[in-house]
């Protein structure tokens, strides 16, 4: 996996509520293999009419977005079903950072495993920064994961502030490192044998 | 002193394989379930080369991409989706449940139907509706491809902190004609869609005391809808009684270990909750949602929302869009709701009991618009059918379908049209979900019935009592 320090990017901002994963990527497109790509998928159907012909008016369509890698979005971001894919879309479609006040708890998870940073800033900081990048289309915001920093928006003379954000420190110290926790875990297999051999006495009926 | 422990807590320290000093445990997964969305998952694991951790703790079936009519012509892309899951069944080693197996059914069916669920386990599906397992007294849990990957690689998950908690008690009898389904949806309007967010719910009180395997399983099911991780109710003897001789679970001696066990995994009197809600039976009446997100969900005799009387600005225009999305206006009666198509299935609602209710409101009536109701298993239908339940419906107009998850997800080739308004049993009434612009709202089977035989929303209570 691609290890995540620092982003530098251009910041687009999507003012929605609970925006679920069927937004980001609509289910009819889940059977597509993975290397396929994803991004050109992203929210389709809120950019795209019926037909399929492209829906002015999409945030990330403005021409000042073009080439974002910072979304800044509302409460509940990435709620509803599992599908990884979501993820897939946006890190396909160039974002490596996603900012909202509170997130869907499997979306959360899923970003990590995909070089992707969700982060928690307070709700009333997230209307602040899209106020901000709507006055100022194209402004960027600075990400640094080992300090918890969001810098910015920078290039402008509006909203400017340093926020530290939490993150859990095993997802921290993954990111940083784009370790394979698949790997990282199967250093701990003496752990794991010894578990299973006291559940297995303990629950033999399993 | 210490606090007594919850059910949460008994059963994640029990499977608690190591700490970090930093709070993040690794997990143990007692049982796993696939299903054929999940071959992203099984390439992640013959890309690094690795085998199945443990083949006896995983189980598959089919449901996402099956086709729900005998005649259905299944698109290649489909077709392939489920022979990718036979096959890794096959190569891994997996019980499997494929199409024409009587067996075979939505994952959160079969689950329960089979035994494979049982109290004190963590479960785990790449299915956000993992949560429904919760009603036997299984922690479980919806996860992403990533992670079932890790799952059957290793039959662990990394847990990067301890979940919040909060218990949601509910005291009394429901009235005549309210269901599970209108419990959850009331719960959600209360909440709202991230009322749960990084919590364990614990559903108690003599509601859930009183409920069915199958309610509590409906109500389960919705928590991720409040934004939840998982949602559980204390196993008891009402569980015990649902799970005994069911093939997957334990037989004999064991049985009694086993039940021995499980008694002891209730909530200690003292246990600390991080938060708690509180509501009254007898004031949740028959539900349906008028918008694009399951917290809209209002009484039926309620009134659809003015924007304009809402202070939050992001709020008011996320109504209006939903407003706009639905063809509704502020102020229409929730019953004026008119009602194109009906749609009785899905992991939420599609069990013998929801068959039964639904069944029992159209009988000897006749349904306006199109309605499907779809088997949540292969058995499901199977009892239905030795009941009669589908004579009843396809006499009443109903097409009574295979089993599968059909109209809820909306990627089987089961979709509502565009612009058509569905009333449906399903959990998710998004933008979109069940086909491009179709316009969903979320009730009970028997509301769903009623919707049918009226074409616009309408209190079933009012056709229990022998109404038009």
């Amino acid at each position: 996996m691609q290890p995540f320090t620092t982003v530098d990017g251009k910041a687009v901002a999507l003012d929605m509520p609970n925006v679920d994963t069927d937004q980001i990527i609509p289910a009819r497109f889940l059977w597509r293999p993975r290397g396929d790509g994803y991004g050109g998928l992203l929210f389709h159907d809120l950019r795209h009419d019926a037909g399929g012909a492209p829906k002015p008016g999409f945030p990330l369509d403005a021409p000042a977005a073009e080439g974002a890698a910072v979304l800044v979005a509302e409460r509940n971001f990435g709620c509803g079903s599992s599908r990884e894919h979501a993820v897939w879309a946006l890190a396909d479609a160039g974002m490596r950072v996603v900012i909202a006040p509170s997130f869907g708890d499997i979306f959360y998870s899923n970003c990590f495993k995909n070089g992707l940073l969700p982060i928690v800033l307070p709700e009333a900081r997230c209307a602040e920064l899209r106020a901000a990048l709507a006055r100022n289309p194209g402004a960027r915001l600075i990400v640094d994961l080992a300090e918890q920093t969001v810098t910015g928006p920078v290039g402008v003379n509006d909203g400017f502030a340093i926020d530290r954000f939490p993150v859990d420190p095993l997802r921290r110290e993954l990111l940083l490192a784009g370790e394979d926790e698949i790997g990282f875990t199967r250093r701990h297999e003496a752990a794991i044998a010894a578990f299973e051999a006291d559940y297995a006495a303990a629950m033999p009926w399993l | 002193m210490t606090a007594g422990r919850s059910l949460f807590d008994k059963i994640w320290q029990r499977h608690a394989i190591l700490t970090r000093p930093d709070g993040a445990v690794l997990l143990h997964v007692g049982r796993h379930l696939v299903h054929d969305g999940s071959r992203a998952a099984f390439r992640q694991l013959a890309e690094r080369g690795l085998t199945l951790h443990s083949p006896s703790r995983t189980f598959a079936t089919a449901d996402h991409y099956v086709p729900t009519a005998p005649t259905a012509e299944v698109a290649p892309h489909r077709q392939e989706m489920i022979a990718a899951l036979a096959a890794h069944a096959a190569t891994h080693g997996i019980a499997c449940f494929a199409p024409g197996d009587p067996r075979q059914g939505i994952v959160h069916v079969v689950g329960p139907e089979q035994g494979i669920t049982l109290p004190g386990l963590v479960m785990v599906c790449g299915d956000s509706h993992t949560a429904s397992h919760g009603a036997l007294g299984a922690l479980a849990f919806g996860i992403g491809a990533s992670e079932v990957a890790h799952v059957l690689a290793t039959q662990t998950l990394w847990q990067s902190r301890r979940p919040g908690s909060m218990r949601i008690t509910v005291e009394g009898r429901l009235g005549n004609g309210v269901a599970p389904k209108d419990v959850v949806l009331a719960i959600i309007a209360r909440i709202g869609a991230a009322g749960g967010t990084g919590r364990v719910i614990e559903y108690a009180g003599s509601t859930f005391r009183a409920m069915s395997i199958e309610g509590r399983l409906t109500v389960c099911n919705m928590s991720i809808e409040a934004g939840a991780r998982a949602g559980m109710v204390a196993p008891d003897d009402t569980t015990f009684a649902y799970l005994a001789g069911r093939p997957f679970a334990p037989q004999g001696a064991a049985w009694e270990r086993a039940v021995a066990y499980w008694r002891t995994l209730p909530s200690d009197a003292d246990a600390a909750f991080d938060a708690d809600v509180t509501l009254d039976a007898a004031a949740i009446v028959p539900m349906a949602t008028w918008g694009t997100s399951p917290e809209s969900a209002l009484p039926v005799d309620g009134r659809i929302p003015d924007p304009d009387r809402e202070p939050d600005a992001d709020r008011r225009q996320a109504m209006r869009r939903a407003l706009d999305y639905m063809d509704l206006r502020p102020g229409t009666p929730v019953d004026a709701i008119p009602i194109d198509r009906v749609f009785i299935g899905s992991c939420t609602n599609a069990r013998i009991e929801d068959i039964r209710a639904a069944a029992r409101v159209v009988a000897g009536r006749r349904v306006r618009v199109p309605a499907w109701v779809v088997p949540g298993s292969g058995l499901v239908k199977r009892q239905a059918e030795a009941e009669g339940l589908d004579r009843v419906l396809t006499a009443a107009g109903l097409e009574w379908r295979d089993p599968g998850c059909s109209m809820c997800v909306g990627m089987n080739g089961d979709v509502v049209p565009p612009g058509a308004h569905c009333a449906s049993t399903s959990n998710r009434n998004f933008v979109g979900r069940q086909g491009p612009g179709a316009r969903t709202h979320l009730m009970s089977p028997a509301m769903a019935a009623a919707a049918a035989l009226t074409g616009h929303i309408t209190d079933v209570r009012t056709m229990l009592a022998g109404g038009a």
